[in-house]
């Protein structure tokens, strides 16, 4: 009897770190994630827009059908990321994931208070190696810290009723992500 | 009985993992009336419930920076929402530059419809002269604004808000964010 019980509760305790790891796992091992969804489809280090949603074929669940929206999945293992997006006149907005989908930035055209926003994006690494004089050049330029080497960076742009959409779309075909090259590197000194 | 342990540790641990993750749990859940959302799901600083649930859907959360999801999936007096019958969402909306109206199944689809109309904007919503809107959600044709639910059992409406203050630490209650009420107003018996 007392064995019987012991093991039961041995049994739970040990069930709840089954559960807190398994949960904690989770991000890490998964293979349904947006993450994964849209490797196969989205070049890295490129620009690539995605099908709207529709009843039949949706990318991942939940996605908002009034807008078009484009993303780049990148990684800096080859230098920092420039990313370029002209705004469109309803909205625009540039949302930062890592690649177990931690959405650490995001920003819109208001906020961003351009025609074009204009963003690099680097590793902690790679921000602590630029030269300390370009800090100062770098404020008015944005720079996104990323969290981990490689991510997604999803481009959104309104049509505020369904005939907009084709302009949204054209507004998104205008927005690049691309490695620094080293001219732009020096043109920046 | 060694074995019976491991049984019951990997039964309890991973069904509770599954669980969590497929429902959630209501960490870091705002609730007004109806309507429930997870801001900080769109933040850095998103709890690992959230993370394991968001995994598993394969979504991808909206950042903070760009907006806020509400989700609700039963009406104001709690009964689950059902397309057959007629439901209105009226009332006022809290500050944002826009919010989008939209219907998806329970797994995040969006709702088929012959016309295609998925959702509305709120800047294609038809207003009453006091500013405040009333859709209605029902299997045939209505008056007004009129958002098909293709007759489907149940489903889940999705309130997102955009370039907004709602979501930070002054989201709590239907004073600060008033949130539209949901009614079902008729059911075929």
């Amino acid at each position: 009897m007392m064995r019987t019980l012991a093991v039961i509760v041995a049994g739970i305790v040990l069930g709840g770190i089954v559960h807190l790891v398994s949960v904690l796992a989770l991000p890490r091992i998964a293979t349904q994630d947006a993450y994964s969804r849209l490797a196969p489809l989205a070049a890295v280090n490129a620009m690539t827009q995605l099908d709207p949603a529709t009843p039949e074929t949706t990318l991942m669940p939940f996605m908002d059908p009034a807008f078009a929206v484009a993303v780049c999945r990148y990684d800096l293992g080859a230098g920092p990321l420039k990313l370029t997006v002209p705004v469109s006149q309803a909205y625009t907005s540039v949302s930062f994931y890592t690649a177990e989908e931690i959405a650490y930035y995001a920003i819109n055209d208001r906020s961003a208070g351009r025609k074009t926003i204009e963003l690099d994006l680097m590793t902690e690494a790679q921000h602590e190696d630029l030269p300390k004089d370009e800090e100062v050049t770098a404020a008015d330029r944005l720079i996104i810290d990323s969290p981990s080497p490689t991510g997604l960076i999803v481009v959104k742009a309104l049509a505020a009723e369904p005939g907009l959409m084709a302009q949204a779309k054209a507004t998104l075909a205008a927005a690049t992500c691309r490695v620094q090259s080293a001219t732009d590197a020096a043109k920046r000194k | 009985m060694t074995l019976m342990m491991f049984a019951l540790a990997g039964g309890i641990g991973l069904g509770a993992t599954w669980m969590t993750a497929t429902r959630g749990v209501d960490i870091a859940t705002v609730a007004i009336g109806p309507w429930l959302a997870r801001p900080q799901a769109g933040t850095r600083s998103v709890d690992p419930y959230a993370r394991a649930a968001i995994a598993r859907s394969g979504e991808l959360p909206l950042g903070i920076g760009d907006g806020v999801a509400f989700l609700a999936s039963k009406d104001s007096d709690g009964r689950p929402l059902d397309g057959r019958c007629d439901v209105v969402i009226g009332g006022t909306t809290p500050a944002a530059r826009f919010w989008t109206l939209t219907l998806h199944d329970l797994a995040g689809r969006l709702v088929a419809n012959t016309l295609e109309r998925y959702g509305f904007t709120s800047q294609e919503v038809v207003r009453g002269a006091d500013g405040s809107f009333a859709v209605t959600l029902a299997p045939r044709a209505r008056a007004g604004n009129w958002l098909p639910t293709g007759g489907i059992e149940r489903y889940v409406v999705a309130l997102r808000f955009y370039d907004t203050p709602v979501g930070g630490v002054s989201t709590r209650n239907q004073r600060d964010t008033p949130m539209p009420s949901i009614k079902t107003v008729g059911c075929p018996s």
